[in-house]
């Protein structure tokens, strides 16, 4: 008689070995030797965690109670690996190209990322799948108790939780090391994978063995088990075709929908040709664990005393018969079975549990702390690590509450019943481009109602709904009894769930479908994901993925703006030669678009992007945190931004009165020239006509001839000094005046500037205070008398009095040396007086000869010897003031 | 009876020069050289033709073209400007404010007495 410490010996020993070979397989994917780990047949294998303890062990059990029943089990995923290998490699196809993390992601990917049907999903599969885990603990715990006390197998309720407590702990170990050793953003695990393919290897050697030792060891034969089988109740079993109909379609439903199995077929993925293998050997995988099902039920029933567990008689027959070799063997079948289940399924809800359910709640109490991306990854993990925990937890206290006292196989179905729901969104996801947000999440709460009104709560046996509202329906109305709907009862309980859920499911995602309008995101989804073989390429780079241009260009206008993103597209498309606007999709356009991007909304989010309109890649949840690192630089962007435009303001309006000041030059400039042009031409014209005058006329007097000769000499005088007088400014304008210091008596320098300006013989009487003149100035004296000359002549010219009179006046003031030039006439009028010292400006009518260029030179000047000369209102007549610097005056 | 011009135009020098080369030609010659009081220098001697500078004292050429040509009396009245401002613009406004004919400074004698002649035929056949 084995031990029961010899079995915890054997279990502990199969359970390193399970360590080690999923150790080793990491390594060597961490090692990139992943070869192996990527075989078809590892992936057919590893679909295997769909036969859990309830396969290994309630198949016989179900078999002993309800005949071939069982194989509607196996059936509805032979169907769906066989019939149905579109529909896998379109999920598969998209999994890959959306990066899709597990169903609840799926689902809410393809209706607009919506976070709250994430929820829903997540919710239904953690409720779905926790009597599920209780039934593999119950199952292990089962086991154990056959092996202590062969054929009693109800031990007290103590050790029985004991026992299950353990095998709990000990696989939400064997989880949280493989299931979270790093962050895959694949969440991919090549080391569990591979220990679940052992696992199925084990399994399935197991049950032959069990089969084979019945068939041939027990029996005698095939031809004798045969006719065992027929002889037994078996052979009269008769089949319900509804029921039949019913559990096949469930099984196929839950096979797509069940998140551990979504985990291996589609997340762990590594090569949809995978499913070609899988196809074909994972049926016969089936088959061959269903093909000794019935002869081992038959022997049990026939061996074992009445009363015995159908479910154990895995276990029970070998050890009757005193094969305690095989019955170990059996026990690691079993065990093996409950665990990979619990493991893979703990994965799958620890991952739709923390990216939909914790992290959202995460980063929204830290807002905008989560700064490092390493922080977030810790938390990440440190999140799915207690979701594990959490969901192992669930599993066992539903253990413990439901008493383990259920048949296996209706705990099964009612999980499936319950996943199940998820099929018409999902399905309806990726083939209906109609299909909506608002649809999905009315036929997965309807649907999911009543599921847990019909067939959840009734499950969990006493307390959860009382005896009343069983039997007379909620609030006492008779139609909504839980397993009567509507008045229909009589049908299978199970049978009864399942329709009115999916239907009432299906009516509700089709209705409500139609009646809402999908938001654009979730409309570009639909179109990802029903078109996923138009749209996808390569799993991992931009290449061969052909986006719609179109697409691209909305979502780029959305970013960049109307203008740029046209631009950018215009300039492409230019670049490839496209005819068009739209560039084609390549890999070099979508790098560049993305950097563009980048710009605007941060790396990250910019790839999310771009991959959700190429079909690329999709939103990981490494992703997901990257964008959340940007939205906090975001932030700060967007207070820089502010103060860039500010800036901007500034800049534009410094621009716009730059362009005011160059226009305003411009026009300067063309008023400057015309006035020149007619300086230079009046003299050229008097010139010229005078000359042709005397040239052509005949008999002019010598009086005459003198005359408009003279008028051409002095004209040609004029044209000259006006030539002087331009170039004259036109040095001192651009800087090019080099000044001749020299030291001379202001005295002496006013004497010289009078007797110029006086030359032309007009009495202009000139008042000085030749006392206050003695000042020595080290100064350009020629230029600073050019501009006194240029003041006295004004005055001779210009000053109306009848006796002309100049007052020059020296004076200090503010440590400058002033000198005002004030006449007696009338003085200049008031507008006048802004434009006397600009270009041509002349204010008498008087032809004094100048070409109004003297007081814009004599500024000039002034300005290059560090002075000023400027007009002096309020004075009785013309008045300037010349001031110079008193480091150009040296005392005398 | 001679037939009467009447030069608008403030620098001497070139009044001179146009009055003696159309006295010359047998021409009635008076002279105005203040732009404000030109349009009613005009009204008040009714020349056959009028000679005017664009840059006058008060009031420019262009716009004394202008006034003339709005009052009934002088609209049609030949006018020859004169302007040493020879960009193309200058000879584009001249032409809308209705000038007969236009002349850049500095001109030949004989082109201004050509130009005169072409608007007005001289009296006596001189020519």
């Amino acid at each position: 008689m084995i031990t029961l410490n010899a079995l915890v010996a054997v279990c502990l020993t199969y359970v390193v070995f399970l360590f080690s070979v999923a150790f080793v397989a990491e390594r060597s994917a961490l090692r990139g030797q992943v070869r192996w780990l990527k075989a078809p047949l590892v992936y057919t294998l590893s679909l295997s965690i769909y036969c859990t303890a309830w396969t290994f062990y309630g198949a016989v059990g179900s078999a002993a109670r309800s005949g071939f029943e069982y194989l509607t089990i196996y059936l509805g995923p032979s169907i769906v690996m066989v019939g149905w290998w579109w529909v896998l490699r379109k999920l598969v196809r998209i999994g890959r190209s959306q990066r899709i993390t597990s169903v609840a992601d799926l689902v809410s990917s393809r209706y607009g990322k919506s976070n709250l049907l994430a929820i829903c999903v997540t919710v239904l599969a953690v409720i779905g799948t926790t009597p599920y885990i209780a039934l593999q603990l119950q199952s292990v715990t089962l086991s154990f108790e056959v092996f202590a006390q062969p054929g009693v197998p109800s031990p007290e309720e103590g050790a029985r939780s004991y026992t299950a407590l353990w095998v709990a702990f000990g696989l939400a170990i064997f989880t949280v090391i493989f299931g979270t050793r790093n962050l895959d953003a694949n969440e991919r695990h090549h080391g569990v994978v591979m220990a679940i393919a052992v696992e199925a290897v084990v399994k399935l050697a197991a049950l032959m063995a069990v089969g084979i030792f019945v068939v041939w060891g027990l029996s005698g034969g095939v031809a004798q088990t045969l006719d065992r089988i027929d002889a037994s109740e078996l052979g009269h079993w008769q089949m319900n075709g509804g029921r039949w109909a019913g559990l096949t379609l469930l099984s196929a439903a839950a096979f797509l929908c069940l998140p551990r199995m979504f985990q291996v077929l589609v997340v762990e993925s590594d090569d949809e040709g995978h499913l070609r293998t899988a196809s074909w050997a994972f049926p016969l995988y089936l088959m061959l664990m269903s093909l000794f099902v019935v002869p081992i039920a038959v022997v049990g029933l026939d061996l074992l005393p009445a009363g015995s567990n159908p479910d154990l008689f895995v276990l029970t027959v070998p050890l009757a018969t005193g094969q305690e070799g095989l019955a170990v063997l059996s026990f690691l079948g079993g065990f093996s079975s409950a665990t990979s289940m619990v493991i893979v399924a703990a994965i799958a809800l620890s991952t739709m549990v923390s990216n939909h359910i914790v992290m959202p709640i995460f980063l929204r109490l830290t807002g905008n702390g989560a700064s490092v991306s390493g922080d977030v990854r810790h938390v990440v993990l440190l999140s799915r690590r207690l979701s594990i925990a959490g969901v192992v937890t669930l599993g066992y206290i539903y253990y413990s509450l439901s008493g383990g006292g259920t048949a296996l196989a209706t705990i099964g179905l009612v999980s499936f019943a319950g996943v199940a729901q998820v099929l018409p969104a999902m399905l309806g996801g990726i083939f209906w481009r109609g299909a909506t947000r608002v649809g999905a999440l009315a036929g997965l709460i309807i649907g999911f109602a009543i599921w847990l009104y019909t067939l959840f709560l009734p499950s969990i046996g006493n307390g959860a709904l009382s005896d009343m509202i069983m039997t007379q329906g909620l609030f006492g109305l008779a139609w909504l009894r839980p397993q009567a709907l509507f008045g229909i009862s009589g049908l299978d309980p199970l049978l009864h769930a399942f329709l009115w859920s999916i239907a009432f499911n299906v009516i509700a995602f089709i209705t409500f479908s139609l009646a809402s309008f999908p938001s654009p995101l979730e409309r570009l989804q639909g179109a990802q994901f029903v078109n996923v073989f138009d749209h996808s390429g390569g799993p991992r780079s931009w290449s061969g993925g052909v986006a719609q241009a179109e697409d691209l260009m909305i979502m780029a206008q959305r970013i960049l703006g109307a203008p740029e993103a046209q631009a950018l597209f215009e300039r492409e498309a230019r670049r490839q030669g496209a005819r068009g606007m739209l560039p084609d999709p390549s890999p070099d356009f979508l790098e560049t678009l993305e950097k563009e991007l980048s710009g605007s909304v941060g790396a990250a989010t910019a790839h999310a992007m771009v991959g959700q309109i190429v079909g690329g890649m999709s939103v990981s949840v490494e992703d997901l945190m990257a964008v959340a690192d940007e939205s906090a630089q975001l932030m700060e962007y967007s207070s820089r931004l502010e103060t860039q435009s500010n800036e901007l303001s500034r800049t534009a309006r410094q621009l716009r009165e730059a362009n005011q000041k160059l226009t305003r030059l411009s026009v300067q400039k063309d008023a400057f020239l015309s006035q020149i042009s007619h300086e230079l031409r009046t003299p050229m014209t008097s010139i010229r006509a005078f000359s042709e005058i005397l040239r052509d006329t005949s008999g002019l007097t010598a009086s005459e001839q003198n005359k408009y000769a003279s008028i051409i000499h002095d004209e040609a005088i004029r044209l000259t000094r006006l030539l002087d007088d331009l170039l004259d400014l036109s040095v001192l304008e651009n800087g090019q005046v080099n000044l001749n210091l020299r030291q001379g008596l202001l005295s002496d320098l006013l004497d010289r500037a009078a007797a110029a300006a006086n030359d032309g013989g007009h009495d202009l009487r000139i008042r000085r205070d030749v006392r206050a003149e003695q000042v020595m100035l080290n100064t350009d004296l020629d230029r600073l008398s050019q501009v006194f000359i240029n003041l006295i002549a004004n005055a001779r010219k210009y000053c109306d009095a009848d006796v002309p009179e100049l007052e020059i006046r020296v004076s200090e003031e503010k440590g400058l040396l002033v000198i005002d030039f004030i006449d007696n006439g009338s003085g200049i009028s008031a507008e006048a007086q802004d434009m006397i010292f600009e270009k041509f400006a002349r204010v008498s009518d008087r032809q004094a000869g100048g070409a109004g260029l003297g007081l814009a030179i004599s500024r000039q000047i002034m300005t290059r010897l560090g002075g000023h000369i400027t007009y002096l209102p309020g004075r009785s007549g013309a008045a300037f003031r010349v001031e110079l610097p008193r480091n150009f005056v040296v005392p005398a | 009876m001679a037939k009467q011009v009447l030069v608008i135009e403030d620098e001497p020098n070139i009044i001179e020069a146009i009055s003696f080369i159309l006295l010359r030609d047998g021409w009635t010659v008076k002279t105005h050289s203040n732009g404000l009081t030109a349009v009613e220098a005009v009204l008040e001697r009714k020349p056959d033709v009028v000679i005017l500078d664009v840059m006058l004292p008060g009031k420019s050429g262009y716009d004394i073209l202008r006034e003339l040509r709005e009052l009934p009396e002088t609209a049609g009245l030949p006018i020859l400007m004169l302007t040493a401002r020879g960009q193309t613009k200058d000879r584009e406004l001249a032409e809308r404010a209705g000038v007969s004919h236009f002349m850049t400074k500095p001109f030949s004698n004989a082109e201004v007495l050509d130009a005169v002649h072409a608007l007005v035929a001289p009296v006596g056949g001189a020519t």
